[in-house]
Formats: C-alpha cells, sequence, structure tokens
C-alpha cells in the first residue's frame, strides 16, 4: 500500500498504487480548482477574471508542491533539517539572471544592470547547477552537525546569501568587459520571458499569439488576452515540472539510493555499520534537493518581471514547511497534497476571500487597530474590527498559518493529507502505530504519549 | 619549551586540525592589519572607539537576551525560535506603558494612539519627549512592564503549546516555535501596525565626550543605561544561580533531568522558572535595546534572533555565562567587522562566525559547563 517502501518488490502492486496516488492528486487539485471557480461563479466573476485566478492558483499550487518535494527529499527522507530553502531558491533565480539578462557592453545608464546575455535554458542550467553547487559546499562542513544545529545553520546562510544580494558593492561589475551585478537593494529586471522564449524555441510563437487572439474573442476577454493565456499555459508548464518532479523523486525514493537515505533517518549509525558511507549519501541527496528547490526557485520567480533581496526572507522557508507537514513528512504524495492545500487555503485562500468581501460589501476602511477596537468595546461594534481585520488580512493569513503549524505539530504530526504507512521522519512525531518495530527512531523520545493522532485516514 | 619543541607542536597543529589552523592564521593577519589601520590612520582611534561602544551595547543586549535562549535551550532541550518575538512583544509591552505615562494619560495625544505606540505615525516619541533623563518615571515603568509582560507571554506560551507536548522531541518543539513565532509577530503586526518608529527623543539624550587620541567617543545616559541594567542585572542572575536552591535546581536539570527529578526536584517547577527568568531577561533587554536602539518595529526580534543564537551557540549551550560571553563577541564582530567589509555584510559577518563556530567548536567556548 505505501507508495515508499512495498510496492518496489511487486510491480504489479506498484502501478496500482500509482494509479490510486495520481487519483487522488488529481482529484484534488481539480477539487480545488472547482472550487475557487465556483466561488467566481457565485460572484458573477468575469471570464478573465475566472481565468487569471485559474492560472494563479495554479502557480501557487505547483511552486509550493514542487519545493515540498525537494524538502521532503531533504527531511523527510533523509532527516536533513534545512529551514534554509529560500537562501537555494534565491541562488537559483539569481544565477539565471546574471546568466541570461541581456548582455551590456558598454557601460549602462544608471540604474540598469545587464547580464551576460546567455540562451535561458543555458540560464536555468546554470542556476540549477549552482544551487547544487552552493548546496555541496553548505552540506560538506554542516552534516557533522546535529539537527538543530544544522537547521540555525542553514536558516544563517539563506540569511547571509540575501545579505550579499543586497549588499551595494555588488550592485555592478565588470567581468570579462560584461557589465553585470546583483542589483543591490534595488534587485533585477529579468528582461527574459520563460513562457516566449520556450514557444519560440518550438516553433510556435506565431500560431500561439494568433490563438490567444481568436481564442479571447470567443471568450470575450476583451483587449489584450494574451497575458491571460501566458498565465494559463506558465501553469500548466508548472504543473509539468511538478510531474517530472514527482517522477524523479519517486524514483529516488523506490531505488536503492532511497532506502539508505531511509535507513539513515531512521538510525544513521545503525546504518553506518551495514558499511553504508553515509556521509556521502547525505551530501548527494542534499544536492540534488538543493537543485531541485534551485530549480524551483526559478520557476517561481521568472515571470515576475523583476526580482529584489527582500522577496527572499525566511518566510517562504516556512511556507513551505507549513506545506510539508500538511502533507506529512515522508511521503511524496503527501509533499503535493500540502503543497496545494496550502497554496489553495493557507496562501491564496484568505486573499480571495478578502477580494470577495470587499467586493461585495462596501465596508469603510478603518486605517489603525485603535479605530478599529474602541467601537468594539464601546458599543460592542464588531463592524469596524471586521473591516480591519478582513482590510489587513495579509498579515492575520500569517497568524493562522502559525497557529496551523502549532495545531498540527499538536494533533497531527504525521501530516493531515498522504499515507504515510512508514515511521518515516527521524524526529518521532507522532505516537505511531507501529512505533514498536525495530526502526526506532534515533532520537531520544518517541512522544508517544502526548499525541492519540495517528490513525492517518483521509 | 625549546624553539624546535614549540616549532613541532605548531606543525603538529597544523597537520592534524588544518582548518583550525588556518582560523588562527586569518585571526591573526586581522589583528595586525586592524593595528596597521590603526597606526596609519586609515581607521581612527575615535572611529574605533565607537565601534567598540557600538559592539558592546549590542554585545551586552545579546548576552543578555540570549540568557533565556540559553536556559530553555538546556533545560527544556530545543530551540526556540519564538524567543525573538517574546523580545518584540516585551518591546512594545513596555513602550505602550512609558508611551502612555509619557504622554500624561491621553493629555498630550489621544490615548489610543499612545497606547498602539504610535501607530501610523500619529504621535512621536519625540514629541512625547521620551528619555532616561526626561520622562525617567515612564521609563522605569516601562522597562519593568516590559520583563512582566514577557514572562506573562511565555508563561501562558508554555502553557498552552509547550508543555502538552514536553516529552517530544526537540525538533518537534522546535517546529512548533516557528509556529508561535510567527503568530506572535504578525499579531503584534497586525496591532501595531507595520510602521517603523522612532520611539525616544533622540535629540534630548544627554552625552559626554570622552577624548579619544584623534577626536571625541560620545557616550550617552541610554547607553549607561542599558550597560548598567545589563550588568545588574547579569549580576543578580548570577548570585540566582550560584546562591539559591533553585539555581542549584536549576544547573542540575540543565545536567541530567531524570537524574534531577529522581533526586526530588520539583521539575516542571524548575521549567516554570526557567521561563519566567529567561522572558523577564529577553523583555528587559529588548526594552533597553529599544530605548538604546531609538526605534521599535515588528521584526525587530525576529532580525535580532539570529545573532543571539549566535551568541548562545558561541558560548557554547546551557552555559549563562558564555551566553554573555558569546554576546559581547558577536555584538563586536558586528560593529568591528566593518573595518574590513562593507556596513551592509556586518551580519553577514556574525552569521559566518556563529558558523564557523559550530564547525570547528560545536560545544562552544565555555564548554561542558552547563549554565555555572
Amino acid at each position: 500500500m505505501s507508495d515508499d517502501e512495498g510496492g518496489a518488490s511487486e510491480p504489479a502492486g506498484l502501478a496500482a498504487v500509482w494509479d490510486n496516488d495520481a487519483t487522488k492528486l488529481v482529484a484534488l487539485v481539480g477539487g480545488i480548482l472547482a472550487l475557487y471557480v465556483g466561488a467566481g461563479t457565485l460572484l458573477d466573476y468575469g471570464v478573465r477574471q475566472q481565468l487569471n485566478s485559474i492560472g494563479l492558483l495554479v502557480f501557487y499550487i505547483a511552486v509550493f508542491a514542487m519545493l515540498a518535494l525537494a524538502l521532503n527529499l531533504h527531511w523527510g527522507y533523509t532527516g536533513l533539517f534545512n529551514i534554509g530553502v529560500i537562501g537555494f531558491m534565491a541562488i537559483g533565480i539569481y544565477v539565471t539572471a546574471v546568466l541570461s539578462k541581456s548582455a551590456t557592453v558598454t557601460e549602462p545608464a544608471a540604474g540598469s544592470i545587464g547580464g551576460f546575455g546567455l540562451p535561458l535554458w543555458l540560464g536555468i542550467i546554470g542556476g540549477v547547477v549552482a544551487a547544487a553547487v552552493f548546496g555541496v559546499l553548505v552540506a560538506l562542513p554542516a552534516l557533522r552537525l546535529r539537527a538543530d544545529y544544522f537547521a540555525i545553520v542553514t536558516v544563517g546562510i539563506s540569511e547571509i546569501v540575501r545579505f550579499t544580494l543586497l549588499e551595494s558593492s555588488f550592485q555592478q561589475m565588470q567581468l570579462f568587459g560584461y557589465f553585470v551585478g546583483l542589483g543591490g537593494g534595488s534587485g533585477l529586471i529579468l528582461d527574459f520571458d520563460i513562457t516566449d522564449s520556450l514557444l519560440d524555441a518550438v516553433g510556435v510563437a506565431e500560431p500561439y499569439a494568433g490563438l490567444t487572439e481568436s481564442l479571447g474573442a470567443t471568450l470575450g476577454l476583451g483587449g489584450n488576452p494574451k497575458p491571460v493565456f501566458d498565465s494559463l499555459y506558465y501553469g500548466v508548464l508548472l504543473l509539468v515540472f511538478l510531474v517530472l518532479f514527482y517522477l524523479l523523486l519517486r524514483r529516488v525514493g523506490n531505488s536503492p539510493f532511497g532506502r539508505v537515505l531511509k535507513a539513515i533517518r531512521e538510525d544513521e549509525e545503525a546504518t553506518k555499520s551495514l558499511g553504508k558511507d553515509t556521509n556521502r549519501f547525505k551530501i548527494k541527496s542534499f544536492t540534488i534537493g538543493c537543485a531541485l528547490m534551485g530549480l524551483a526557485g526559478i520557476l517561481f520567480y521568472a515571470e515576475q518581471g523583476a526580482i529584489t533581496p527582500n522577496a527572499f526572507r525566511p518566510r517562504i522557508t516556512f511556507f513551505v514547511w507549513i506545506a510539508l507537514i500538511i502533507g506529512g513528512a515522508g511521503s511524496n504524495t503527501g509533499s503535493v497534497m500540502g503543497g496545494a492545500v496550502f497554496a489553495a487555503f493557507l496562501f491564496r485562500g484568505p486573499l480571495f476571500l478578502k477580494n470577495v468581501i470587499q467586493e461585495s460589501f462596501d465596508i469603510g476602511a478603518v486605517s489603525t487597530f485603535g479605530q478599529a477596537v474602541s467601537p468594539l468595546i464601546s458599543g460592542l461594534n464588531p463592524v469596524p474590527m471586521l473591516a480591519y481585520a478582513i482590510d489587513n488580512l495579509a498579515q492575520l493569513q500569517l497568524v493562522i498559518m502559525g497557529l496551523t503549524l502549532i495545531y498540527l505539530m499538536h494533533n497531527r504530526p504525521e501530516g493531515l493529507l498522504g499515507h504515510r504507512q512508514e515511521p518515516a521522519a527521524c524526529i518521532p512525531l507522532t505516537g505511531l502505530s507501529r512505533s514498536d518495530t525495530a526502526t526506532a527512531p534515533a532520537t531520544e523520545t518517541d512522544g508517544g504519549v502526548a499525541s492519540k493522532g495517528g490513525d492517518g485516514d483521509e | 619549551m625549546g624553539v624546535s619543541d614549540r616549532y613541532d607542536r605548531g606543525r603538529r597543529l597544523f597537520l592534524e586540525d588544518p582548518v583550525r589552523a588556518v582560523l588562527v592564521v586569518i585571526a591573526v593577519v586581522l589583528v595586525l592589519d586592524l593595528v596597521r589601520q590603526l597606526a596609519v590612520g586609515q581607521t581612527q582611534i575615535s572611529e574605533f572607539g565607537v565601534m567598540l561602544k557600538d559592539g558592546l551595547m549590542r554585545g551586552l543586549f545579546f548576552g543578555l537576551a540570549g540568557i533565556g535562549l540559553s536556559m530553555t535551550y538546556s533545560i527544556l532541550n530545543f530551540a526556540n525560535f519564538s524567543h525573538g518575538d517574546f523580545i518584540t512583544s516585551g518591546s512594545f509591552a513596555g513602550m505602550v506603558v512609558t508611551y502612555v505615562i509619557a504622554g500624561g494619560f491621553g493629555a498630550e495625544a489621544d490615548i489610543g494612539s499612545l497606547a498602539l505606540v504610535g501607530a501610523d505615525g500619529s504621535v512621536y516619541g519625540a514629541q512625547l519627549g521620551i528619555g532616561v533623563a526626561t520622562t525617567p518615571l515612564a521609563v522605569v515603568a516601562g522597562a519593568v512592564v516590559a520583563g512582566v509582560a514577557t514572562v506573562l507571554l511565555a508563561l501562558f506560551i508554555d502553557r498552552l503549546v509547550y508543555r502538552p507536548i514536553r516529552d517530544r522531541s526537540g525538533i518537534a518543539l522546535l517546529i512548533t516555535s516557528i509556529g508561535v513565532a510567527f503568530a506572535l509577530r504578525y499579531l503584534i503586526q497586525f496591532v501595531f501596525g507595520p510602521s517603523r518608529r522612532g520611539v525616544t527623543d533622540s535629540g534630548a539624550v544627554p552625552s559626554i565626550g570622552i577624548p579619544a587620541v584623534d577626536g571625541v567617543v560620545s557616550v550617552n545616559l541610554h547607553e549607561v543605561s542599558l550597560l548598567v541594567v545589563s550588568v545588574l542585572l547579569m549580576l543578580g542572575l548570577h548570585l540566582l544561580l550560584q546562591r539559591t536552591r533553585l539555581g542549584k535546581a536549576m544547573r542540575a536539570m540543565a545536567d541530567n533531568e531524570d537524574l534531577a527529578r529522581i533526586t526530588g526536584i520539583p521539575t516542571e517547577r524548575v521549567v516554570r522558572f526557567t521561563w519566567i527568568i529567561g522572558a523577564s531577561l529577553a523583555g528587559v533587554a529588548g526594552y533597553m535595546f529599544v530605548l538604546w536602539n531609538g526605534t521599535l518595529h515588528w521584526f525587530q526580534g525576529w532580525i535580532l534572533l539570529l545573532p543571539i543564537f549566535a551568541a548562545v551557540i558561541l558560548g557554547g549551550i546551557g552555559s549563562v555565562y558564555g551566553a554573555i560571553v558569546g554576546g559581547l563577541v558577536i555584538g563586536l564582530t558586528m560593529s568591528v567587522s566593518i573595518v574590513w567589509i562593507p556596513s551592509g555584510l556586518a551580519r553577514a559577518a556574525a552569521f559566518l562566525l556563529m558558523i564557523v563556530v559550530l564547525l570547528v567548536r560545536p560545544e562552544g567556548i565555555f564548554a561542558g559547563r552547563s549554565t555555572a
């Protein structure tokens, strides 16, 4: 039944399980999309608005699922407590940007920074390789550390990356005759376009433009329908990448390599005593995960038009962690589901709700908490408070995420979704139903007392 | 000891531990370069004096705030990522009281604006003339409330969040503490608004100039207050740990929890006192830092958390004196490093130092001396 362990020896069973998992995932994503479309219909959204909202939703589902999958390789499989995800993403997109921005060989005007002008695909490969190399550099010394020290080192490194990107000394420099740089605090403008360059490469840019025009006219999208279709098409592209991520990581997880990783997670000493060079396995696993994070970072930011260092704050790392924990560490299917649920309900959901409420009801703006709370105290009038809460939903959303994380760690540390059958994470996240087996957790205590969760249904 | 003997030892050090040897060489080169820069006048001595003073101030704060982190790390066995937001909460709570008192309980500005520490730029600290010299009562009350409020918050969160999962692994608690940090941080932003505000009347703080060789190093009253408060609190904690039964129990528990429980130490009570001491120090430290720094914003604690972690790790987790020494080292690193690197990378240098210490000497400077 497990998507990870048991199936490898029984090809027939594996296929059945795969079908099962795939259906689950498609059903979940389809259900989420249907929910959004349904809500949009109820609110009399136009076609353009609907398509935009779907494009955005698919985008976030795909990127968070990809990131959760990559993190699952680190944490769920190998037990590496990486909370520097955003640092590797930043390296990926920045290297891609520097490599693929159009070349500038003469002194550019103030504020504009050139790149090396390489083709985009080469830039993407460069970005992924850079993230992987950086991963090796971090892993080589840091893997000897305890999990909590490793966590602090990785978050420290992701902040060092951000400070370096912010630093004005690297804003612009001349390298091999090219004027390149990291842009400092004002960031870099990305003058390339993944969607367009892919279409050009396949040679369908013209038909695509024609198609968007005609389809746009049919659907009544109004003027300039191309961006809408671009976002949908990019969403589909990301879903393709997501499937590739999933297949790759499933393959890794079921390979002998993956089994060693899981063994390391459960008990590194025992694995060592079986003659496995655990450090090499850990470095490899960390590197692959970092490369995938770099790729996910590139896909995340490449279509945004510009990047600034302050977009790479550690909170994105924690978003990915929440997604992984929702899904349940140790399960690829769960990671994708966690990413989808996180993106749809915790990340996009509140903002969608905010738009809906602000468009449907005319609630006056309340600018400070004081103005919101005083009517509540003096006249039991909750309306200003609600208005303030909705206006500041972007902040409340993060409070909700924090509370969700606490709730999950208390009640469902094995994840809400997914169906991990093995005692996974190297931390004893739960009262596992099978914690009595030989694969006793590596860390000292098994938290079987506090949590009654563990029926693993849903 | 002969020269050849010493040479031999040096060579052995290089061969056996090349990383450490390289680090020693780098440190020596940096010190020599610093001496050269001061001698040549590339860095003025008074400039360097200001760096040392700033480093000392930051370091005292890191040390004071780090004590709590170090204690929870050793006694409760987890890295508390919500510690930074305890600091922010304490600073805000203290500043609310300071604003309200300095604003004459609504006499000088709208009481609501005062209670929200001037959200949206409705009241500024300079308007109210906040400072140790100008509004001493408001500041003292603010510092006390900062400590008390943080203690209450920490106890509340411990009761609700950490105690039910006390027996889980450190990693589970760490992840939970990240959730707590998020909830607290953005709740603060929700209530007090996203703006960064000036909270003191920085122009009116009395200061004296201490003549250095080629200029003056000015020291103001807020710096002196931060110094005095930190030193007093550290001394008090030292006496508490060394002279009282509670201190002994704490040290015992940090050393070996099971053994402590068998010996009859009420571990849950010790845990409560750990939170009380750690949180009160964090709150007061945060308040004094804000007073010194003059600005207050909702992600202050998060920004300060990583250097505090660096201080605690540097000093050795569980060691209170280690946290203080580590804090001073990190603080001085952050301010003196700008002699060599651009100032934007000062914090990066501090983190790098932390990573290097973790790699070379993961047990910290004060290794093996838990809470003593």
